[in-house]
């Protein structure tokens, strides 16, 4: 099978008014199969954010894509003209956001919103355009399409406006979805919810799926292979089953534990959580060597020395950490 | 002696109702809180889960006297604070404090730490001029921030730091009752654990009590001692955590718990 997107050893950096830029994405390279769903998993400062809107070219103006491809259908994203990228986004690529209360126009009808989407893209008559909004919106809310399309956000519910976002992505029929924490604005679950549907619109509608995420507890049961980002850089890359529940590396291992378990309770184990300590967020990444390894509970020798490469535990699993060889 | 205790706080029938412009136009009556009652007993934590909209938020608003309930009392260390009047709560509010979800809107972004840190002590009229940099700097000690970042602006702290210093805030009046509204929603897993450690550990040594308002049944079972849980402005079921997150009666506990997401726990990295 062809990967619908191959990323090859991408660079992004920022530049900040007073010093060096900032290396948000360094040497990231991954395929992405048809249908198949890739949760992106990392904390803030990861790098997760920048990777979808460095791959649709929406960086701010801070932001440099200094090396690497991206090929997606036959096409170098990075190389592509803005004329090229308008007939990709919203088209052949979509991104859903995070908050849906931010992303969707407060003063227009959610109907409307759904159908300048489908008007930006394809030159039909309107009458043609509103059936399929239809279409796609009933695809969503099977029940009460004409209620939805004529509210006004604030009158939906967080998982409605969220469907409507859906709606907008999905409107002209794209081979690929980033969807950047589609559902940490909202409760468990209207998350478990949102989650159905994609599964049910890659599995009708064929799509692939970028799923990024903070919570490694959403992709369980969902995403199909797993990206750990750390500091920019991959730290573990594979098939979700075997992250999930045998984490490698040693960034991957401390954030599961890290997690209360449901069963948990303080009378009995009123212990502290085991926690990764620091904070990526505020401190520096180091300069030289692996960029867990202020924080990691397992550093060697090797580790402020040099940046570990990737060690390929399977075909389809590969981590970066000297523990496996690096 | 613990269970003679008179507890801290505790609700009794507390009803709270919203006028609200429905499509039409016409006005109509959102019963947020339809008679609510419980009681924490001091130093302990109580969770209250539910979906968006039970009244979770709500309930924390008036027992912080921000908002006023409709009929019912709010009994806190043996006074009901939900007929008091303006005045009177002045005394009481410092006592209860709130911290929110996100900490990047509840700073303010202009003032730098230690204006923010001092401001409840200022209002309160509690800090002579020597005292301010000393006790900024034991509150921030209190919750692991160094005295370094006394003078930094909120944008350049982490989530995790920001949320410390929201907690430091809230410390500073030395509060009886804390009301945490989500407060650890916001932040990535490994600083929830972080921030989760420090709660527990300030309990532990001032005695405080919490209510813990959240969604997260996870973080709510290693958290509290009781649970309460709550749907469309009633609490349908509520007692030790254990108990109801092992053996729930009511359906929407069963609801909750099976909408959780979660890393199977067979499928947990062994503990080393």
């Amino acid at each position: 099978m062809v990967p619908i997107l191959e990323v090859q050893d991408l660079h992004v950096s920022y530049n900040s008014s007073g010093g060096a830029p900032y290396s948000a994405l360094a040497g990231v390279s991954f395929q992405l199969m048809p249908k198949e769903i890739l949760g992106v998993l990392g904390e803030s400062g990861s790098g997760k954010s920048t990777l979808a809107t460095s791959l649709l070219r929406l960086l701010p103006s801070n932001g440099n894509i200094s090396s690497g491809t991206a090929f997606f259908e036959g096409k170098d994203l990075l190389q592509a003209s803005v004329g090229e990228l308008e007939q990709i986004r919203g088209k052949r690529i979509s991104l859903v956001y995070q908050e849906p209360s931010v992303a969707l126009h407060p003063t227009i009808r959610a109907g409307r919103q759904v159908l300048h989407v489908l008007a930006a893209h394809e030159s039909e008559r309107k009458s043609t355009l509103v059936r399929k909004r239809r279409q796609v919106l009933s695809s969503l809310f099977p029940e009460d399409v004409d209620r939805i399309s004529n509210s006004y956000p604030h009158q939906l519910s967080g998982g409605q406006r969220q469907r409507v976002l859906i709606a907008q992505a999905i409107a002209c029929g794209p081979s690929l979805l980033i969807a950047d924490e589609p559902t940490s604005s909202l409760d468990p679950a209207t998350q478990m919810e949102i989650l159905d549907v994609f599964r049910t619109l890659r599995d009708e509608l064929g799509l692939a799926m970028i799923f990024i995420t903070h919570n490694p507890a959403l992709l369980a049961g969902f995403a199909d292979r797993v990206l750990v980002l750390y500091g920019g850089r991959i730290a573990e890359l594979g098939p979700a089953g075997t992250i999930l529940s045998l984490p490698r590396h040693p960034y991957a291992k401390a954030l599961f534990q890290s997690m209360p378990a449901i069963s948990g309770d303080k009378t009995n184990n009123g212990k502290k959580l085991p926690v990764i300590t620091g904070d990526s967020s505020s401190a520096p990444l180091p300069r030289q060597g692996c960029v867990f390894e202020p924080r990691c509970p397992e550093r060697m020798e090797d580790c402020r020395k040099r940046e570990p490469a990737a060690v390929n535990l399977s075909e389809s699993h590969t981590v970066f950490c000297f523990k496996y060889g690096g | 002696m613990a269970t003679n205790m008179e507890p801290i706080l505790r609700v009794e029938k507390l009803v709270k109702k919203y006028q609200r412009k429905n499509s039409a136009g016409s006005s109509e009556e959102l019963v947020a809180l339809g008679g609510v009652s419980f009681a924490v007993a001091q130093g302990t934590t109580l969770a209250v889960v539910g979906e968006s909209g039970s009244g979770k938020s709500t309930l924390g608003f008036c027992i912080s006297c921000l908002e006023n309930p409709t009929t019912g009392s709010i009994w806190f260390e043996g006074r009901d604070i939900a007929v008091l009047t303006e005045n009177e709560r002045r005394h009481i509010r410092p006592q209860i404090q709130l911290i929110f979800q996100d900490p990047s809107n509840s700073l303010n972004p202009r003032w730098r730490v230690q204006e923010i840190l001092l401001e409840p002590l200022i209002l309160q009229g509690k800090l002579t001029r020597e005292e301010m940099k000393p006790r900024a700097v034991a509150l921030l000690a209190q919750v692991g921030l160094s005295s370094d970042m006394l003078q930094r602006s909120p944008a350049k702290l982490s989530g995790g730091q920001r949320q410390r210093l929201a907690i430091a805030r809230a410390l500073a009046l030395e509060p009886k009752l804390l009301i945490l509204d989500e407060a650890l929603s916001a932040l990535d897993c490994s600083i929830q654990a972080q921030i989760a450690n420090l709660l527990m550990e300030l309990q532990r040594k001032l005695g405080m009590t919490y209510l813990f308002i959240t969604h997260d049944l996870a973080m709510a079972a290693h958290l509290a001692d009781e649970i309460a849980v709550m749907y469309r402005g009633r609490i349908m079921e509520q007692g030790p955590t254990r108990k109801v997150l092992r053996c729930p009666t009511e359906e929407i506990t069963k609801n909750l718990l099976a909408a959780m997401p979660s890393l199977d726990r067979a499928a947990r990295p062994p503990l080393d």
